[in-house]
């Protein structure tokens, strides 16, 4: 008997088709069809999506599920749960592991804990740099034969040219992208919090944006001369949008994504020494933070992405200059956004949906972020309007650290498909 | 001692920004009658007999902690000095753990002096005794700033309003100028900030200071200038080109003090590096103020401990 799926009278919006109407969505066996036969809708699991929005499932490119090595922060099992529940059904996962995702074993080793353990779909990124030390080159092509859809040094920047330089030119000949962590060390040594009125006030050592914008710039230069695509990685800074707004109208390969986080922060939230608002890059100013949301909007900044990085409690529970940095994100990805650019009217649905679904899988040409014929029956169904509160405690995911805590946020996920099976139906994992 | 302890209900002291200029006055003014009663009748002063001050150091201190301990002494309380070096912190114990250990030993106000920025208010919050910031990164050091203040009432008859005062140097890193900078400002002074521009950022206007990074016009109708230690250990040397370079910009000798009103007063927090941000001729001159201020922080320190223990109910419990 095969598997079957009819979503009956939601508003299915697929971004990817221009879809936006009151209708049913059919699945058999975990691929979208067009419709199915009488017999097989007698057979079918029937989901009522009245009053709900079908959405493809929900695609975030840049997670750290932190296995191998720290997994006492999170691991596959718990980080796909946590994506599940935030209506997330492909993820791309950051090789800032421990050992780092630069060698073919550790890949086949992460693939493996996938396959075993993964409720939700999940695509490892394999390291820029050997130890991500911004020296030598990672050998890609292995890695990519291991299954990495991208390569990164997330978490660190590559800071010499010449390294980087070899590293996109090498990237290009295996269709992997490169996705960077815009950052000048030698401007944010000891750095905790953005440079500014804030920091001077708290008396917490500055991270100035030109520290971002320097990287930016270089990498636009970068792609401009040696054919690359460069994915610019969690965009915080004013000046940087508009760096990547002028590449992209002189047709250079470069693109950008923005955090639920940096659109709904800024570094006044630091203001009581809280380590849930420490992360890197850090938070803003609010002209920085009207420039992130401005940038969505024109496309300057392609996608929206959480940078999920979770830490135990113990280890966020400290001075504020002794913190880790990175928050988690993925159970409140879409609340958060839905916030700042859907209820505030600032774009509608479609258009927010399109930048966490076939957009993030089309930089990485990843097959998720559509409701198209043929495709992975990958689906979210989400009340756009519903109210709830956060409490980190009952999220799916290992760790707690997440700045929403205790806010009311509107945009609630009531079920997530993946293949055609419900992992998440509202309340719980289903695990089959 | 009973009118101004009715003024006075913080539980902790960690920053001068919140305070009211009322609570400052409240503070001077107690500070002001244990220095006449310790200098005409020292048995009439408040007994903090048995209660249990510990002196928690993570960052190197000498003249704030002795000022601590001494102040804590004559007002009968023991004193436990902690530092990183000789405490488990250095074996990774964290501020949380010490903390606990700290309120198990039944401590009944810590004097917290630590390098990260924001970490009083992280004690405070587990603790239930009354927390008192001895200097937090580059912060706030309350005392400090208080017993400036109580040294420039004293010089200016009793009122800091209409007075323009000048602090010069490094502002960046200092906790001494951002404490200093609030207790000013709501005690009517008017403050101009000096120094290099790597370490005067013009940000700082927005806490409603002058930035002015010519010496001369900074200098000129000053009623005090207030010097800044150059701060090796932190990370200055990408601020500016030289000791030696900063002495011939910016440090006061005498030429650059006949710029001054001839009545303005010489400031420093101590320990100055003489002949770098200040010249011992001046240093050691009738114009300074230093010695008095190290004198000062004694009282002030007395009168912080004694009004935060009064808050949380110590005092009347030991006087039962």
């Amino acid at each position: 008997m095969s598997n079957l799926l009819w979503i009956q009278n939601g508003r299915v919006i697929d971004p990817s088709n221009n879809r936006d109407a009151i209708g049913d969505v059919f699945a058999k066996d975990g691929i979208i069809v067009n419709s199915l036969t009488d017999d097989e809708k007698q057979a079918a699991e029937v989901v009522d999506a009245t009053g709900l929005v079908v959405s493809p499932g929900l695609v975030d490119i840049h997670v750290h599920l932190r296995e191998p090595g720290q997994t006492h922060k999170e691991d596959i099992a718990s980080g796909t749960r946590a994506a599940a529940a935030g209506g997330f059904t492909t993820i791309v996962c950051m090789p800032n592991t421990s050992p780092v995702g630069d060698n073919p074993g550790t890949i086949r080793r992460i693939n493996d804990s996938i396959t075993r353990n993964a409720v939700v779909k999940v695509y490892p990124t394999g390291c820029l740099t050997v130890g991500m030390a911004g020296e030598q080159l990672a050998p890609m092509g292995s890695l990519k034969k291991e299954g990495i859809v991208a390569v990164t040094d997330d978490g660190l920047c590559v800071q010499s040219n010449e390294i980087m330089r070899r590293a996109v030119e090498y990237a290009r000949m295996f269709d992997l992208p490169v996705m960077d962590h815009c950052q000048d060390a030698s401007m944010t040594r000891g750095s905790v919090m953005n440079e500014g009125y804030w920091s001077l006030r708290l008396g917490l050592k500055g991270w100035p944006s030109a520290a971002e914008d320097m990287i930016i710039a270089r990498n636009v230069v970068l792609s401009r001369h040696f054919d690359a695509h460069i994915h610019m990685q969690h965009v915080s800074s004013a000046y940087g949008v508009d760096i990547i707004r002028r590449a992209k109208k002189r047709g250079i390969r470069v693109s950008g994504e923005a955090t639920p986080h940096h659109l709904f922060f800024t570094d006044e939230n630091c203001k009581d020494y809280d380590t849930l608002f420490k992360m890197n890059p850090p938070l803003r100013t609010e002209e920085d933070r009207q420039a992130i949301i401005e940038g969505v909007l024109d496309g300057s900044l392609d996608i929206i992405a959480t940078d999920h990085a979770p830490h135990t409690e113990d280890e966020k529970d400290c001075e504020f200059d002794n913190a880790p940095f990175g928050i988690i994100g993925m159970e409140t990805a879409l609340a958060a956004s839905l916030e700042i650019l859907v209820h505030s009217g600032k774009c509608d649905l479609s258009f927010l949906l399109a930048r966490l679904t076939h957009k993030p899988a089309e930089i990485l040409n990843l097959p998720a972020g559509t409701l198209s014929t043929g495709a992975n029956a990958d689906v979210t169904i989400f009340d756009p309007d519903m109210a709830w509160t956060v409490d980190p405690a009952r999220f799916s995911g290992k760790s707690t650290n997440c700045p929403w805590n205790g806010m009311s946020l509107r945009g609630k996920i009531l079920r997530t498909i993946v293949d055609g099976k419900t992992v998440w139906d509202g309340h719980q994992i289903i695990n089959t | 001692m009973n009118d101004l302890i009715a003024n006075w209900t913080r539980k902790d002291l960690i920053s001068i920004e919140p305070l009211s200029r009322e609570e400052i006055d409240t503070i001077h003014q107690l500070a002001a009658r244990f220095k006449k009663l310790l200098a005409t009748d020292p048995d009439a002063l408040p007994s903090l007999k048995g209660a249990n001050v510990l002196n928690l150091f993570i960052e190197p201190s000498t003249r704030t902690r002795i000022a601590f301990e001494i102040a804590a002494k004559r007002l009968g309380a023991d004193v436990t000095l902690v530092e990183k070096a000789a405490s488990s912190l250095v074996k990774g114990e964290s501020l949380r753990d010490t903390a606990q250990v700290v309120e198990a030993l039944q401590s009944d106000v810590v004097i917290l002096r630590h390098s990260a920025a924001g970490s009083p208010f992280y004690l405070s919050r587990i603790l239930h005794v009354p927390v008192i910031n001895a200097g937090d990164g580059a912060h706030e050091h309350p005392t400090q700033a208080l017993l400036d203040t109580f040294t420039m009432k004293e010089k200016f008859g009793g009122n800091l309003e209409g007075k323009k005062v000048t602090i010069l140097g490094d502002i960046l890193f200092s906790r001494v100028a951002r404490s200093n900078i609030y207790a000013l400002q709501k005690l009517g002074a008017t403050v101009t900030l000096s120094g290099p521009a790597t370490l005067v950022p013009d940000e700082f206007t927005k806490l409603g200071v002058e930035v002015d990074l010519n010496l001369k016009s900074a200098l000129a109708d000053a009623d005090a200038v207030m010097l800044l230690r150059i701060q090796h250990e932190r990370q200055t040397s990408t601020h500016f080109p030289s000791l030696g370079e900063y002495k011939s910009m910016y440090g006061l000798n005498q030429e650059r003090a006949a710029w001054l009103k001839p009545e303005a007063i010489i400031m420093h927090p101590g320990p100055v590096n003489r002949g770098v941000e200040l010249d011992s001729s001046l240093a050691d001159s009738e114009r300074s103020t230093i010695l008095q201020q190290v004198a000062n922080g004694v009282f002030n320190r007395m009168a912080v401990i004694y009004l935060c223990l009064a808050a949380c109910g110590k005092i009347k419990e030991l006087s039962q």
